[in-house]
């Protein structure tokens, strides 16, 4: 019996409609912000934006080597963290500080600053019991959106690689961010932000409130509890970009399952197309500043097919019961009376389908922000965020590195099946040699290796091993998915894992910097290199690249090279709690 | 073809020893680092023996015996590649060894420039380039060079395999002769182009032996991918060993996975199979090469064959059969088509050329015309001259003659007749067809045309319509007027054509593609040729042509043959495709492997893994040891296929993926879980796990 249920269905189909009807218009607007400037179909498009570079003393016609692009991105990532590092140290001092939050120690300084610099969002905090207004909207906020711009930012310099003919330029990195975030990611948010608004998100300076109970209850020390401290703030602003710009990091801890983050069906399904909505019309941006939309429409059906695959399966996986239960004759499959399947961790006013529906986009994005507990997931349904962060972050992944992630896996892709068809492999008019697979290599090869290697590290020493609340292969879930959501700029978190310890805090921050540099590096080297390569027109016995077949060929690369790296590891967790899950228990 | 060069056969048993030999000597680091994906092998080779050696000492964290037999297994795979490698080498050896009798150290005689009578006697090595050297017949030629006086037959059977002896002469496009070939008539001098060790026949030697063979840019794209995946499983296994501790800790019971273990599953997920075969496959393309013929002066420029775009393809004896042929007889006015087919037919009896013989042919098929004995009705023979620019035949009463119409013209003019207009028109009309008039007269009456044809090869047109399915351009290079060319062109079934062709607009257009974005190859034997030829990036220089063309060509072809460009594209893909193909089925084999490892090496630990055994393999340890013997055999069963190269077929570039997919990589993953389960009942029933 297939245990889904009709409205489930509905939903995610309903769902995948939506994201793909947006995927066109908002395509073709962020094509016009980004396109190349050698087609001198780029003016200044309003007088802010050339306020701004005259502020910042930016001359915009000045293009970049790859290498002086990646300086730049370095560079601005990296004051960038300084300043958040910075206000996070200083907040006492600073204003908007209702609560009088004293500083951020410095472990978790590093840590959230390189967190929210590298648009990851991992949160080894509580943002309510933690962080300041002011902190909150100058130090994280602004991270949110300049971090997503630096992916668009980089996505739009690779496809100039493609398109332009030896050239020695990619672009200017400042162009391409000030024009992402002014154009792209503000306007978006701040409609997004009036709509959460308008819903019930909280968006204030006031101090937190003191409400009284409508039904007192009875603390842990046995002693009345009457009132409750209700945590407020300028969260509608920081929600919209968290969503928008893959990034994730709740203003509250519990994230988007807390009532003042999404407090209804509508800002529910609002947040969860606006985690995919922006890196899946990149791809039809892509398609047109490569001047082949076919391209484009190529690169997303890859990102949606197996999305749409793992997302049937972890919804199909929630919706079952647990076998253990039904042994015990308690009825857990769906019907008329009840949803049936796998409720822990789940709020009741989203159920299983949304829950999973956000499960999965927030892990097939790099946004990181949940409205479940995955920790709660059944092992299947965990498995299935876990290996989609492990697939390098790139079926949608985060806004501009998601895209230029599947590039990596698309050049690989076209260069082994490019030698099956006895010819120079070739990837959109380009030539596809030895510097850009070593540098594609490198680039899937890093947060593989950093996922592992943090892992293993983190089973081996005590101070990682005492932040396990669970034993056993449970426990083993929790830090692989630590690990792998921070080398992979993912964000979220499994639970069940206390990471707000100096081991994990710094360990985590260092996977988060290599995994977010160590690819997009890469990526801009070989955008460089392909720049300055000639244009091969396409024949015959050129492989296309817009057809299903080559289509089927990239989700297998991106497939087999997750799963050949991390199968054994995932057998020694997930699996080994699903096949003993499902044993059957032994009559007493 | 000339056979000469044909290699020995694969499992040839004296190669067969000598490559066994050599994968033993191939055992040292120093060869064994050059493939980092074997040397990963390698490594773990030692690994396993220092455990085995523990083992034996009682120290002990699996049972001797598995271990002995993983090792085992482990150095036999390393010994495998080594021998798939030795005997690409050892099939390119044996045909050194036919090229290096060629070589051998034989005596010159010097001349001086003044004086080219007096000569001394001198090695061949210690000849100098600019040189001269008189060679006469018997006499081996010395060394490489450009002949400046005399003109001889010379026997190029040792290069070429070709017996029949060919002229070399001072001047023109027949001035170069090899070293190593031997002068059978008259004498030449030679002026001596190369330093010792670096003729034709050395880099010959250096090409076929491997000697020189540097990695192409191609394969190290391939090699550093490889690498990168041999790194990503070593990742995956070693992160296992705490992975592991970390479980039995947590699970409290079983043991954590051994390094043996761990060792095994590195070497069956790396890409040992194209690893192994990696350096095979590129040999025995360069070995597929030189069987055709063809030497390359780099394996770059044969993986540049398999990505060429256009093929530039001189008209004459590529695309048309070098001579003409009479296609039809049109007759002038007041002329019946008997009596000018007869008039054709008698003035070129005695003529030898094909032309002539072609006239003859059409006469007798289109009216019957018998042939007379000439001698018998008194008729002679009137030659064709530069001068006269006609031939005929002269009898008592009769003088027939046929040529250009221009000679003709004045030949009738001389007789007391006139040119008719008519037959003007006629002449203009055959030339804008592509063909050559031939005028026919009798004395003062012109008779009417005979139609001269180039003819196409047989089957070329084919060859075309394949090459355009490969998405490969075929442009006709031609000293004909654009009429002609176009009407020739339009016949064989070409692209494009470059007409009236001079070497400065070859080069052109060479680099007029190459700014497009395509690759060139062409075929060229004229010293003029040579700018040209440097330019395209696959350059053939015919064997006959001069030196300077075989210098700017990065492959020569030793049958001087120009329809061979389109074997040498075939050879190039086929040698890309050898390797894409066998990367595909060696990541493609490590689904099954997985299957068989993973629940083995956690038996202990997770018995519930065992869900994912689905080859139900006998024990774990016959599992593991099964996988490990199906990923070291798989690399002998696949030498045939990296020497000889995967079938080539004409086809589009998304059916030719579709169709290596299904076979590569849908095979690679289904192999893999028949084999290993035949192994592992093997094993079981020998009782050896």
């Amino acid at each position: 019996m297939i245990p889904m249920t009709a409205s489930g269905l509905t939903q995610i189909v309903l769902f995948l409609l939506v994201l793909l009807l947006a995927v066109k218009p908002l395509g073709w607007i962020m094509a016009r912000v980004l396109s190349d400037p050698a087609d001198g179909q780029q003016p200044v498009l309003s007088r802010g934006e050339s306020w701004i570079y005259r502020i910042c003393g930016i001359r915009p016609q000045i293009e970049m080597t790859w290498v002086e692009y990646s300086i730049s991105v370095l560079m601005f990532n990296g004051v960038g963290l300084l300043v958040v590092w910075g206000i996070q140290r200083l907040q006492g001092w600073l204003p908007a500080n209702p609560q009088h939050f004293d500083a951020v120690p410095n472990d978790l300084a590093w840590n959230t600053a390189i967190s929210f610099a590298t648009n990851t969002n991992w949160q080894a905090y509580g943002g309510e019991t933690t962080m300041s207004y002011f902190t909150q909207m100058i130090a994280l906020t602004v991270q949110n959106f300049v971090s997503a711009a630096t992916g668009i930012a980089v996505l739009a310099a690779l496809a100039r690689g493609f398109v332009r003919n030896t050239s020695q330029t990619i672009g200017n990195f400042w162009v391409d961010m000030t024009r992402s975030t002014i154009y792209i990611l503000l306007p978006l948010s701040a409609g997004l932000a009036l709509l959460l608004v308008s819903q019930g998100v909280v968006q204030t300076f006031e101090p937190y409130r003191t409400v009284t109970l409508l039904e007192p209850t009875v603390g842990a020390d046995g002693q009345p509890v009457t009132t409750q401290t209700l945590a407020l703030g300028p969260a509608a602003s920081q929600v919209a970009i968290k969503q928008l710009g893959t990034n994730g990091g709740g203003f509250f801890n519990v994230n988007s399952a807390h009532p003042f983050e999404n407090p209804t069906p509508l800002t529910n399904f609002l947040e969860v197309i606006s985690i995919l909505i922006i890196s899946a019309a990149l791809c039809f941006t892509f398609g047109m500043l490569i001047k082949d939309r076919r391209q484009g429409w190529a690169l997303l059906a890859a990102m949606t097919i197996p999305f749409a695959f793992l997302l049937i399966c972890c919804y199909w996986a929630e919706q079952q019961p647990n076998p253990q239960w039904s042994s015990l004759g308690i009825e857990a499959t769906a019907n008329a009376e009840h949803s049936g399947g796998n409720m822990e961790g789940k709020e009741q006013r989203f159920g299983i389908a949304n829950s999973t529906i956000w499960a999965v986009a927030t892990t097939a994005a790099s946004n990181g922000s949940v409205n479940a507990m995955h920790d709660s997931f059944s092992p299947l349904g965990g498995l299935i965020p876990m290996w989609l962060m492990q697939l390098g972050e790139v079926l949608f992944g985060g806004v501009g590195s998601g895209l230029y992630g599947l590039v990596l896996f698309a050049l690989i892709a076209v260069f082994v099946s490019g030698l099956m068809v006895g010819r120079t492999p070739e990837y959109l008019g380009k030539k596809i040699e030895a510097f850009e697979i070593k540098m594609a290599m490198i680039g899937i090869l890093i947060p593989c290796a950093f996922v592992l290697i943090g892992t293993a590290v983190a089973v081996s020493a005590t101070v990682g091993k005492s932040s396990v609340f669970n034993p056993g292969p449970h426990g083993f879930s929790e830090i692989l998915y630590a690990f792998s959501s921070a080398s992979n700029n993912n964000g979220s978190a499994f639970g069940g894992l206390n990471a707000n310890t100096p081991f994990y805090n710094y360990a985590l921050g260092l996977a988060m910097l290599l995994g977010r540099y160590g690819v997009l590096v890469p990526v801009l080297a070989i955008a460089g290199s392909l720049a300055s390569k000639k244009i091969t027109p396409p024949s015959a016995g050129t492989l296309p690249t817009h057809t299903p077949l080559f289509v089927g060929l990239l989700i297998g690369t991106v497939m087999i090279v997750g799963a050949l790296t991390f199968v054994p590891a995932l057998a020694l967790g997930p699996v080994v709690e699903h096949l003993t899950l499902n044993q059957v228990p032994k009559a007493p | 073809m000339s056979t000469k060069h044909l290699p020995p056969s694969m499992w040839d048993r004296k190669l067969v020893r000598e490559a066994i030999h050599q994968s033993f000597l191939k055992l040292t680091p120093r060869v064994q680092i050059r493939n980092p994906v074997m040397f990963v092998v390698y490594v773990g080779c030692f690994l396993t023996t220092l455990l085995w050696l523990q083992s034996v000492l009682g120290h002990s964290e699996e049972p001797a015996s598995f271990i002995l037999g993983i090792t085992l297994w482990l150095w036999v795979t390393v010994l495998f590649a080594n021998f798939a490698e030795a005997l690409a080498e050892g099939r390119g050896k044996a045909q050194a060894a036919s090229l290096k009798k060629a070589r051998q150290d034989v005596s010159a005689r010097r001349v001086s420039e003044k004086n080219k009578q007096i000569s001394e006697e001198v090695s061949a090595h210690d000849l100098r380039s600019g040189d001269l050297v008189i060679v006469k017949a018997g006499e081996i030629v010395p060394a490489d060079g450009e002949v400046v006086e005399g003109v001889a037959s010379v026997d190029e059977s040792a290069i070429t395999g070709e017996s029949a002896p060919v002229v070399r002469e001072s001047g023109g496009d027949r001035s170069a002769v090899t070293g190593g070939t031997k002068v059978v008539s008259d004498w030449l001098i030679i002026r001596v182009t190369v330093k010792p060790g670096e003729s034709f026949l050395d880099r010959m030697i250096a090409m076929v032996e491997g000697a020189q063979r540097q990695k192409t840019p191609n394969e190290i794209a391939l090699s550093i991918l490889l690498a990168a995946l041999t790194l990503v499983f070593l990742l995956a296994t070693a992160t296992l060993l705490p992975f592991s501790i970390y479980s039995v800790e947590q699970a409290g019971q079983g043991r954590a996975v051994t390094v043996t273990v761990l060792v095994a599953l590195l070497v069956c997920l790396a890409p040992t199979t194209i690893g192994a075969l990696l350096s095979a496959i590129g040999i025995a393309g360069m070995n597929r090469l030189s069987q055709a013929n063809v030497m390359a002066m780099s394996g770059r420029a044969v993986e540049a064959a398999g990505d060429v775009d256009v093929l530039l393809l001189d008209k004459t004896g590529t695309i048309t059969l070098g001579n003409r042929q009479a296609a039809e007889f049109i007759v002038a006015d007041g002329v019946s088509p008997e009596e000018l087919a007869a008039a054709a037919h008698l003035s070129s009896l005695p003529d030898e050329t094909p032309e002539g013989r072609s006239i003859v042919v059409l006469a007798k098929q289109l009216h019957g015309i018998r042939a007379v004995n000439l001698e018998a009705i008194g008729a002679t023979f009137v030659p064709f001259t530069a001068r006269t620019r006609m031939s005929g035949v002269n009898s008592t009463d009769r003088e027939i003659r046929k040529g250009a119409a221009d000679a003709v013209e004045g030949y009738v003019r001389s007789q007391g007749g006139a040119f008719p207009t008519g037959v003007k028109s006629i002449v203009e009309r055959v030339a804008k067809q592509g063909g050559t008039p031939l005028v026919v007269a009798e004395r003062a009456r012109v008779l009417g045309v005979i139609h001269l044809k180039d003819v196409v090869k047989g089957g070329i047109a084919e060859r075309f319509a394949e090459l355009r399915r490969m998405g490969i351009k075929t442009v006709m290079i031609t000293g004909d007027n654009p009429l002609t060319a176009a009407a020739i062109a339009a016949e064989a079934g070409v692209d494009d054509f470059l007409a009236e062709a001079t070497p400065e607009a070859k080069l052109q257009m060479i680099r007029d593609y190459q700014q497009g974005g395509r690759l060139v190859a062409m075929t060229g034997d004229g010293t003029n040729d040579a700018p040209a030829l440097a330019q395209a990036d696959v350059a053939v220089a015919m064997n006959s042509g001069t030196q300077a063309a075989k210098e700017a060509g990065n492959m020569v072809d030793l049958d001087s043959n120009p329809t061979k460009l389109i074997e040498i594209v075939r050879i190039g893909k086929q040698l890309l495709m050898t390797r894409g193909s066998l990367t595909t089925f060696s990541i493609a084999n490590d689904i099954a492997k997985y299957f068989a490892i993973i629940p083995a090496a956690f038996a202990t630990t997770f018995p519930v893994l065992k869900a994912l055994d689905i080859m139900q393999l006998t024990t774990p340890s016959s599992a593991i040891l099964s996988a490990v013997i199906f990923n070291a055999i798989i690399i002998v069963f696949l030498i045939p296929l990296a020497l000889n190269g995967v079938k080539h077929v004409a086809l589009g570039a998304g059916e030719l993926l579709w169709r290596n997919l299904v076979i590569y990589g849908f095979g690679g993953l289904i192999v893999p879980f028949i084999g290993i389960k035949l192994i592992d009942l093997a094993l079981a029933a020998l009782h050896l796990a």
